[in-house]
């Protein structure tokens, strides 16, 4: 019975060398909690500002008047209903297509595709894909949609290239949600005498869709923040009536905002911070459905 | 994962129905179409400079025919020629005279038979602005513009190199950025050739950032059109500018009877013909743009033309639309 006594001193003496480094590895520690603390400190800095700017400068001019109205050359008249739903039109448009393929995309490459050079080199192309500047989709979609395939400059066309240009977000969050159900499920499915499909079907899909519907919603946000690419495919900036996605022109809240932003009068900067609120409102819905939705979906997974 | 398939189907509905709004809505938005006998869409692209006066005229336009749409784009000048010459468009915005030896311009509209017709509709003074800090330089030469803007101007420019007597401090340059018709214009009347300038300046797009350069800069130096100058004339001040017969300021009198030189530059539109005589809602937009550009352009900042050149303007459209 050599159990050593709590109280007692231990048996064996502790090495003398651990305790001169103690002081300075708990400094390093406390170093790291610092630097970390700065790092949100900054970013949050910089988002106070920015909001309080915008704010300051756009909330005067928001009212319903500005969400129900059109755009005009008197600031105090304009408003921005055709951006606001030619940017749902988008977004609509980018769920649709975006949801199918970037999952079936991930699917394949995680349940189906042989671990071999290619699907290797396929999966480092798609997370390269991600990194393209956005201003390329449009270059892409403008030739692509509205020149080749004769869509012309409406928000189905926009919705095409926004979808390209999320596809390798949504792609690559998919993969990694579907990598994180463990292997015992596809394991357990099989030994249950399911086949591939009938476990992806039943257990692999369900288990990974809270991550799946986070990324796709995350990677709509982008999309219906982005101006770039529908400055090249077409979007008008003066745009009185509300669009109609199949023919037409239509034009996105950030469009709005960038010309807006870009007038000489006051006035417009006004109603310009005013659409970048709405356009903030519009993320932080998209952002709060998203952990609606992952809630709602990982209520029952349980491993 | 088992949500109950009614609130899945539920969850889908919304979606489909929220799809169904956004989508119907773009068939009618007012019903109230006042019987105008006016319907289409009118496409219009180009300079952003001359987009304040047709946002202007499409916004009267459509309260006056509900029937017709004129959505506007601003691609720049030269972006919106490329389109206006491919048939995409049927008016183009411009901000000096379209290129007849360019293949994506005069080129283009030969090839795909597009016609236009080249009207005036406003007179811009590029503005060239210092700090308000800035007391010594008042009024500048065309030579001397051309030594802060040429492209043979060194890197470390000083403003005593721009005169002598100036003090030996940096010029700090900002400029129009290389696709707006700005930037061809001043290029080809100060430096002699469209295109060539300094790779030495600050290139901006964005009209305001480059005000807000000069704003916070003593030392800065940039130009563009005059609504931005007039709009921030508490921030700038402007230089007056010597093209050879004395120092003339910018200000709406001295552009309007074009004393103010070389930098007073017209503006354009460039509506299709071949669209206008086949379309009558075309024909009456431009009619409406030429009927009330005056007023108009002053109310958005510009200096409106003076009443024998719109008339000239007019007739000119007339004769080459037919009554």
């Amino acid at each position: 019975m050599t159990v050593a006594n709590p109280t007692a001193p231990p048996a064996t003496p502790v090495a003398p060398r651990f305790e001169p480094a103690l002081m300075r590895r708990k400094l390093t520690g406390t170093i790291f909690y610092g630097a970390c603390l700065a790092a949100i400190g900054v970013l949050l800095l910089a988002l106070t500002f920015l909001l309080i700017d915008v704010f300051r400068r756009g909330l005067p001019w928001l009212d319903l008047g500005f969400l129900s109205g059109v755009p005009s050359r008197r600031p105090a008249n304009a408003g921005i209903l055709p951006a606001l739903v030619g940017s749902f039109q988008v977004g609509i448009f980018v769920a649709i297509f975006s949801f199918p393929l970037g999952v079936a995309a991930a699917i394949y490459l995680t349940e189906y595709a042989k671990d071999n050079w290619f699907n290797r080199l396929l999966q480092t192309n798609i997370s390269n894909l991600a990194g393209v500047p956005s201003i390329i989709y449009g270059i892409l979609g403008l030739a692509l949609f509205v020149r080749l395939l004769g869509l012309g400059p409406t928000s189905l066309a926009a919705g095409l290239t926004m979808t390209l240009l999320i596809l390798p977000v949504v792609i690559i969050a998919s993969i990694e949600a579907l990598k994180a159900v463990p292997d015992a499920q596809r394991e357990g499915a099989y030994a249950l005498g399911a086949t591939r499909w009938q476990m992806v079907r039943g257990s692999i899909f369900p288990a990974a869709a809270p991550g799946i519907m986070t990324g796709l919603i995350l990677a709509m946000a982008r999309a219906i923040g982005e101006a770039a690419p529908l400055l090249l495919i077409g979007a008008s900036v003066f745009v009185t009536f509300l669009p109609n996605p199949l023919e037409g022109s239509y034009t996105v809240l950030p469009i709005q905002v960038l010309q807006w932003a870009s007038r000489p009068q006051a006035d417009f900067q006004g109603i310009s911070a005013a659409a970048i609120i709405v356009i903030l409102a519009l993320m932080l819905v998209l952002n709060g459905l998203a952990l609606v939705v992952r809630a709602r979906l990982s209520r029952h997974i349980q491993w | 994962m088992t949500t109950t398939p009614k609130a899945r189907v539920a969850a889908f509905g919304l979606l489909i129905a929220l799809a169904g709004t956004a989508c119907a809505s773009g068939a009618s938005p007012s019903p109230a179409s006042s019987g105008a006998a006016l319907a289409g869409t009118i496409t219009i692209d180009g300079s952003s400079t001359v987009y304040p006066i047709t946002e202007a005229v499409a916004e009267d336009f459509q309260l006056a025919n509900s029937g017709v749409r004129v959505p506007t784009s601003l691609s720049g000048t030269g972006g919106g020629f490329k389109k206006f010459c491919k048939g995409e468009t049927d008016i183009n915005d411009a901000s000096r005279p379209i290129k007849a030896d360019d293949d994506g311009e005069g080129k283009a509209c030969a090839t795909n038979n597009i016609e236009y017709v080249e009207l005036q509709i406003a007179i811009d003074g590029l503005t060239v602005v210092v700090n308000p800090a800035n007391t010594f330089a008042t009024c500048l030469t065309v030579e001397e513009l051309n030594r802060i803007y040429g492209p043979d101007s060194p890197r470390e420019l000083k403003w005593s190199d721009v005169r002598a007597g100036f003090p030996a401090v940096a010029v700090n340059r900002f400029m129009p950025g290389a696709d707006s018709g700005t930037f061809d214009y001043f290029t080809e009347v100060i430096n002699g050739e469209v295109d060539a300038a300094t790779q030495n300046a600050t290139q901006s797009e964005d009209d305001n950032v480059l005000v807000t350069g000069v704003a916070g800069d003593a030392n800065a130096i940039s130009f563009f059109g005059y609504a931005y100058y007039a709009e921030n004339s508490d921030k700038l001040k402007a230089i007056e500018v010597d093209g050879g017969s004395g120092c003339v300021a910018p200000t709406e009198a001295t552009i309007n009877d074009a004393s103010y030189r070389p930098l007073s530059r017209p503006l354009f539109i460039y509506p299709d013909l071949g669209k206008a005589k086949a379309r009558p809602e075309l024909k009456a937009f431009v009619d409406f743009f030429l009927e009330n550009t005056s007023a108009l352009s002053a109310e958005v900042g510009y200096v409106a033309l003076p009443a024998d050149l719109l008339q000239k303007e007019k007739d000119e459209w007339a004769a080459a639309v037919g009554g």
